[in-house]
């Protein structure tokens, strides 16, 4: 994968107290983002508005699209045409891009796509679409979710999305949250000799040995530019290795089992957890994004009661950080799931933790993060 | 032994493609082959441009050239194309779209992409109907046609695809048949020089689907009478009575001007080529 360290030029390093939004935009910018399309909807505006100001400053173009289909599907031709792409909306706008979703993942076009998730109609806080980052296209495909907490994470998430993006050749979703995008933090941004990036393999073959879709069963394959003789069909369709419209069950087979066996077989590599407090836990909380945030005060007070909690922080959500998982289950009583809806990611959490230890779900969907003294009361209960 | 003579234009297609999988007496097969006159005339190379087809009979049209090309989802030519244009502008992107996936599904991503002036050239094939879905009712059928979905004929009025396009802002806008050989090529070619929003509509004759349903015939030939006799040039409307224009589609070449190209929805350095 070649590697190369983020331009001088794009980078803000210093010390901000900046929007979630923002931070974002800075991430995307820092990572080399050279295309976002949007369409407005609260509460991801602002990084469509960040972005028509820093894109053309940095080279770059900016379109506000008909609408979120034109965001995804314009996604898709920039970034065949070799743009580091990105957008961004909000729930209701993430419904729309599935459609292009399913192309993207079937042509295997590398892209960021940002979703604030929002609750329905208004911009108060959710996590209840968990299972639409994932599950929303139609057909066979695995995809990457990663799930900032703070505006830091916001920043370096983004970066690290790209960076994914671009080695599995695979749409990365930021599941972001109205909590943190609309939140003013303190942002450490690094030097630019700080942040290492990782650029698309592009194929070093004539267009005669090009096979635009031959890969091992676990690797995403080379790119080649478009217009340029490499004469490749990018069809949702099944397609084999010459990207030839295929509907015979092999051709099926083959093309659906390395989509989804580049990112199930690298798994281990992709997922990233964090714990706090867990080496001598006989509680955890599970969490993702803003939940982590109560949930790491619910530590605290715990261990003043006496109560060893500790909490595992999933970095991302897709992949399922199944041996992660698996680990804490195996060296705790009890998990908490903690998430801002009712109850859905706990099903994970179960199946990953393979009956080990019992698993409790903490749910909200008020509009509102959970309170570390309504986690606590879970806590209490759950311990006794 | 005979000599076998092979078209010069095949050099254009993938061969492993061939036959075409379009029934026989289509349009289609035509357009492919007045399109790749235009690229031999102009000696453009189809494997330095990128070509999109979106869903349906006309969007099988590149699929034999030989080229890059984007495929296989309804509608969204125009969005691919708005992408593909920011990344690089001076490669040359050519839409094969059929009615339904330019005007129904993608009706508003046409209208935007001429409202901007996308640098494209977009050719729809008007069969008048959903051809790959088996014959139903499109916004371009004509009024009272029976279709697999108006069995008592089509209350809604159809489109013109090309006054549409003109007051959503192309800058090239022409319509043909495919009785038009000389003018669908010379069509083309006009649009693939043309800097700015180009389309080119081509009305089809879909005997399959258009024909037996709502024409009563499945023979190509008579299906081509049937357009020529509901089509008029714009060279000739002079002598034409408004009476007989009644529920016939003009044919020419409407619209050609010049005016910057979409380059971004803002952009620093203002104004950069037209
Ligand atoms: C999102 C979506 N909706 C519906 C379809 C089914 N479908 C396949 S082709 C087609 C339209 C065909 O009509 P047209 O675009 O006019 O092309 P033609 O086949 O007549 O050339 C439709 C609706 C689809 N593939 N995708």
């Amino acid at each position: 994968m070649p590697k190369k360290k983020a331009s001088k030029e794009r980078v803000l390093s210093g010390v901000h107290f900046m929007l979630g939004n923002y931070a974002t935009v800075e991430g995307a910018i820092s990572a080399g983002c050279n295309y976002f399309a949007g369409y407005p909807i609260t509460p991801a505006n602002e990084i469509s508005e960040r972005m028509s100001q820093r894109l053309p400053q940095v080279g770059g173009k900016f379109v506000q699209g008909e609408d979120e289909l034109c965001s995804v599907f314009s996604l898709a031709g920039a970034a065949l045409a070799g743009g580091k792409v990105m957008t961004a909306t909000a729930s209701a706008g993430y419904n729309y891009m599935q459609e292009g979703l399913g192309y993207c993942y079937a042509i295997e076009a590398p892209m960021v796509i940002v979703d604030v998730q929002r609750t329905r109609g208004d911009n108060f806080a959710s996590q209840a679409d968990v299972y639409q980052m994932r599950y929303g296209a139609s057909g066979d495909y695995e995809a990457i979710v990663v799930c900032p907490s703070s505006v830091q994470e916001l920043y370096d998430y983004t970066i690290w999305a790209f960076n994914l993006a671009e080695e599995y050749r695979n749409p990365v979703i930021v599941m972001s949250e109205t909590t943190i995008a609309l939140m003013r933090e303190r942002l450490d941004i690094p030097t630019a000799d700080k942040i290492e990036l990782y650029d698309r393999r592009y194929t070093k073959k004539t267009p005669d040995e090009y096979h635009p879709f031959e890969a091992l069963a676990n690797q995403c394959p080379e790119a080649a530019p478009i217009g340029e003789g490499y004469h490749t069909i990018y069809s949702l369709n099944p397609h084999d290795e010459y990207g030839n419209i295929d509907w015979d069950p092999i051709v099926f087979d083959n093309l659906y089992k390395r989509v989804t066996g580049k990112i199930t077989e690298n798994a281990d590599k992709i997922c990233r957890t964090e714990s706090y407090m867990m080496d001598d836990a006989d509680y955890a909380i599970v969490t993702y994004g803003s939940e982590f945030r109560p949930s790491i005060d619910a530590v605290e007070t715990a261990r003043k009661e006496g109560i060893k909690l500790g909490v595992l922080k999933l970095c991302n959500v897709w992949p399922v950080p199944e041996n992660a998982i698996c680990e804490v289950a195996g060296n705790v009583k009890k998990i908490f799931s903690v998430e801002m809806n009712l109850g859905k990611y706990v099903r994970e959490i179960e199946r990953a933790s393979k009956n080990k230890c019992e698993v409790v779900s903490v749910t909200k969907n008020r509009g509102f993060v959970h309170t570390t003294d309504e986690i606590m009361t879970e806590i209490r209960k759950g311990v006794l | 032994m005979a000599d076998i003579k092979i078209n010069p234009r095949r050099k254009y297609l993938r061969p492993e493609k061939l036959p075409h999988f379009f029934c026989s007496g289509c349009g289609c097969g035509q357009v492919l082959n007045y399109y790749t006159q235009a690229l031999e005339e102009l000696d453009m190379d189809p494997e330095k441009m990128v070509h999109i087809g979106g869903v349906g009979c006309t969007a099988r049209i590149p699929v034999y050239i030989k080229t890059d090309m984007l495929h296989g989802v309804h509608g969204r030519t125009l969005a691919w194309a708005t992408g593909i244009k920011m990344m690089k502008p001076d490669l040359p992107v050519v839409i094969f779209a059929g009615d339904g996936d330019l005007v129904s599904i993608g009706g508003n991503h046409m209208i935007q992409a001429a409202r901007r002036n996308l640098d494209v050239t977009v050719v729809m094939v008007d069969n008048m109907n959903f051809a790959m879905t088996g014959g139903q009712v499109a916004p371009t059928t004509p009024e009272e046609s029976v279709t697999m979905t108006t069995p008592y004929g089509s209350a809604e009025p159809r489109f013109d695809t090309c006054r549409l396009a003109i007051a959503a802002g192309a800058t090239h806008v022409e319509r043909w048949t495919t009785a038009d050989r000389v003018q669908c090529k010379d069509a083309m070619k006009r649009a693939l020089q043309h800097k700015g929003f180009s389309l080119i509509e081509i009305v089809s004759q879909c005997p399959t689907h258009y024909g037996r349903y709502a024409l009563g015939t499945g023979d190509p030939q008579k299906v081509i009478d049937w357009i020529k006799d509901h089509t008029y040039k714009l060279t000739t409307a002079d002598s034409i009575s408004e009476e007989e224009k009644s529920g016939k589609l003009p044919c020419g070449e409407f619209y050609r001007v010049s005016r910057p190209i979409y380059q971004g929805t803002t952009v620093m350095s203002g104004k950069e080529d037209k």
